[in-house]
């Protein structure tokens, strides 16, 4: 039995304010509002529930870094509503049987839609082909393959994975690091890892990958998608491939929208992330890119460890960084305060366009009744100070502990169910009916 | 000054007390009783992550003329890199009461690490992280360079700079903390620097360095060098490409006996050649020059318990604002 939920006022899409009623899981028309619980959503943005292309949820194998409840709870505070989880678990996630679990797990838990990522190679070993079609196939209906972590490397394995995920309408997304030029790269390599005495991690080891992958998937007519774009070099890339009409999207993670390697002269770890943080020239092309829509989509690259991995010397520490909770704050602060973007374009980049590439209609959607209730209120106006104790996600390692973010979630609806109520977990919700 | 952590963000003042201060221990040296009472109950701890007997034996030695309590503390990489963390290194020390730490360690950044990360209280003096830097070989460096250079002008070298003084830095400048912790130091204190290497073997972000840079050891010398510093070539480095050949590399970057010869024939008769140690003879530097009159080698060393004694006793007397009386008359108040 389905409650029925009367937003009220809420700004939709950061246009005019108006009223939504959810009912029976989806967005309905207002004249079936009796009996509804109400909801005051004056002066909140009401958006899509967003979409992750790319988090680390670590189960199977790690749960003491996070499980598929604590990251999708993480997620729900988020705004997310559907999640994709990187395929670099313990065991990897390359068989129909653990893609499967992982999916299970997700609708157990119950707070967002977990979607997992396929490995594109046994083990990520970049050896042989995973069973591409078995996981496509399986219950978990896997879309998005990829070997996240490590660089899909052979071009003639990347050539085939391209052309084999075209049989149902499969994407690769590929890590994009060439591994010869980043042997124990440390950080970006520039006037900071000089000074620093770290082992450089050079902006061309990307964008060589980006160049040769852009070209395959053009010469074998794929799709192609490229996480977690770092360097000014790489966007050139891109759009020059997307003028050639090269089916390749790209994605940015928060962190890079706004951190650069001079905080790096810290030494401390929660800045170690893999690609490094750049230059600040860097971090302006991702920006404008993101905004111009050379990179279609905001992914978090959200990759929890326990403290011990990140309380140790700088060569040791593990790479990676939460950002399910940050994400939309961040955006916030760098993209719409900054001009660049609106509400409209928001909604593109977290959520559309994620869940167009992720082939999930149910969700990204414009909020339009007969819609699934996939739905985020945000209060633009609030502020906040972010403490890593606080968190959904086990992690602590946020790069944005202690800086205030504006804009805060104060409601996530998952097929119609509120998983955020008032900016706390609520209940959650049975995914599986859907 | 709270702790010796890099020469990047050492004040010029600080390194200028540091070296005057350092006169006074060389002095001490010389005394018949080569100790001092002023750090008599205060605990130094060397915490080596890495060998080097060199700078261990210095620092201990050092700590010992100022009577302190030394515990040397060899933690195996093979140990720390699972299961003994810094931070657990970090907390016995810190219920060892030590009043000091001495770290050397493999990974750039650490000292650092350990000073900022609350996990210890002591001062942390950084005796070589990684890549990264090797403040004090820096200051017996400079030191050295110091008592030369005002002998050379025929001036008392406590209060005087480097201003002037044209410093040529040859070989491995990429994987080197010396380097990194002379190129600061040694502008701060007026002298002009050239980097000496393939550029392999240079970092891509030099261009931003205080420097210049030349892949030509000959031309250098010919623009006119008071100071010409070798590196040590690693051995690693050998088998990674960063350069085709020992003999190509020695050839073309070595201080060999022919740029010995060089540094007459251009009648440089007062440059001198510097090398850290350990050298590799014959590659980046000849028998010959390294046993010159030239050479610095040993003074080198002997500078560096001086300097590490000032060092010391700037960090742990407390007051180390540059108003404070001379090392030597403090301690003769203490007595
Ligand atoms: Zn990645």
């Amino acid at each position: 039995m389905m409650s029925k939920y009367l937003i009220k006022g809420a700004s939709v899409l950061g246009g005019e304010r108006t009223d939504l009623l959810v009912a029976d899981g989806r967005f309905a028309p207002l004249e079936d509002s009796a009996g509804a619980t109400e909801i005051d959503a004056e002066g909140l943005v009401a958006l899509p529930g967003l979409v992750d292309l790319h988090t680390h949820l670590r189960e199977p194998g790690r749960e003491d870094a996070e499980t598929v409840l604590t990251g999708s709870q993480a997620a729900a505070k988020g705004g997310f509503t559907a999640v994709h989880a990187m395929a670099n678990s313990m065991p990897v996630a390359d068989t129909a049987g653990v893609v499967e679990q992982v999916y299970r797990l997700g609708q157990d838990a119950g707070w967002t839609e977990v979607r997992p990522v396929g490995a594109v190679t046994v083990g990520l070993a970049g050896q042989r082909l995973a069973e591409l079609g078995a996981m496509a196939d399986s219950r978990a209906r896997v879309r998005v393959f990829s070997d996240d972590g490590m660089c899909v490397w052979d071009p003639v394995l990347m050539r085939r994975a391209l052309e084999y995920v075209k049989a149902f309408d499969g994407v690769v997304a590929q890590h994009a690091q060439e591994p010869r030029l980043t042997e124990g790269a440390q950080m970006n390599e520039g006037e900071v890892s000089a000074v620093l005495g770290l082992q450089g991690w050079p902006a061309v080891a990307e964008e060589a990958i980006i160049a040769r992958d852009v070209l395959l998937a053009q010469h074998v007519d794929s799709r192609l998608h490229i996480c977690h774009v770092s360097t000014a070099g790489s966007v050139e890339i891109i759009r020059w491939a997307k003028a050639r009409g090269v089916k390749v999207t790209a994605e940015v993670t928060p962190h890079h929208l706004l951190l650069t390697d001079e905080l790096v002269r810290s030494y401390d770890p929660v800045f170690k992330v893999n690609p490094p943080l750049r230059s600040s020239e860097d971090v302006q092309a991702l920006r404008a890119a993101l905004a111009d829509g050379t990179i279609d989509v905001v992914g978090t690259d959200h990759a929890p460890h326990p403290s011990e991995a990140k309380e140790c010397e700088w060569a040791q520490a593990a790479m990676g960084m939460t950002g399910l909770e940050t994400a939309l704050s961040v955006v916030q602060h760098t993209m719409v305060e900054t001009g660049l973007i609106g509400w409209q374009q928001v909604a593109k980049i977290t959520s559309q366009t994620p869940a167009t590439i992720g082939q999930l209609p149910w969700q990204g959607g414009s909020l339009a009744i007969g819609e699934t209730a996939q739905l985020t209120l945000v209060d633009p106006a609030a502020r906040w100070t972010v403490d890593p104790q606080k968190m959904a996600t086990k992690g602590r390692n946020s790069p944005f502990a202690g800086l205030e973010l504006p804009g805060a979630v104060i409601a996530t609806f998952l097929n119609g169910h509120p998983t955020v109520l008032n900016g706390e977990l609520n209940t959650p919700t049975d995914v599986g009916a859907l | 000054m709270r702790h010796l952590l890099s020469t990047h963000d050492l004040a010029r003042a600080d390194a200028l007390q540091i070296l005057d201060t350092a006169e006074e221990m060389a002095a001490v040296t010389e005394r018949e009783v080569k100790k001092l009472p002023a750090l008599r109950g205060r605990t130094v701890v060397n915490l080596f992550f890495e060998d080097s007997t060199r700078t261990r034996i210095s620092f201990e030695a050092a700590a010992k003329r100022l009577s302190a309590d030394v515990i040397n503390f060899a933690v195996k990489g093979s140990s720390v890199s699972k299961g003994e963390s810094l931070k657990d290194t970090a907390q016995t020390l810190e219920a060892m009461s030590a009043d000091a730490v001495v770290i050397r360690h493999g990974a750039s950044g650490a000292p650092q690490q350990l000073a900022n990360s609350g996990w210890i209280d002591a001062a942390v003096i950084n005796a070589g992280d990684g890549t990264h830097e090797h403040p004090t070989q820096a200051l017996l460096d400079a030191f050295t360079m110091r008592r030369h250079w005002a002998k050379v002008r025929g001036l008392n070298s406590i209060g005087s700079d480097l201003s002037g003084l044209r410093v040529a830095i040859a070989g491995d400048v990429l994987h080197s903390r010396v380097a990194r912790s002379n190129v600061w130091l040694l502008k701060t204190l007026g002298a002009s620097v050239t980097l000496v290497a393939p550029p392999t073997l240079l970092p891509l972000g030099v261009s931003s360095w205080p420097v210049a840079v030349s892949y030509d050891l000959d031309a250098t010398l010919d623009t006119g060098v008071d100071a010409m510093m070798m590196l040590r070539v690693q051995g690693e480095r050998m088998n990674a490409a960063f350069f085709p050949s020992e003999r190509e590399y020695s050839r073309r970057w070595g201080f060999d006996d022919a740029r010995l010869a060089r540094l007459d024939s251009l009648g440089l008769k007062d440059t001198i050649v510097m090398h850290p140690g350990p050298m590799n003879r014959g590659l980046e530097i000849s028998s010959a020059a390294a046993d010159s009159a030239r050479s610095t080698v040993l003074d080198q060393v002997r500078n560096g318990v001086a300097v590490r004694m000032a060092a010391l006793y700037l960090l742990l007397s407390g007051n180390s604002s540059s108003a404070h009386g001379s090392a030597t008359e403090n301690f003769e108040r203490s007595k």
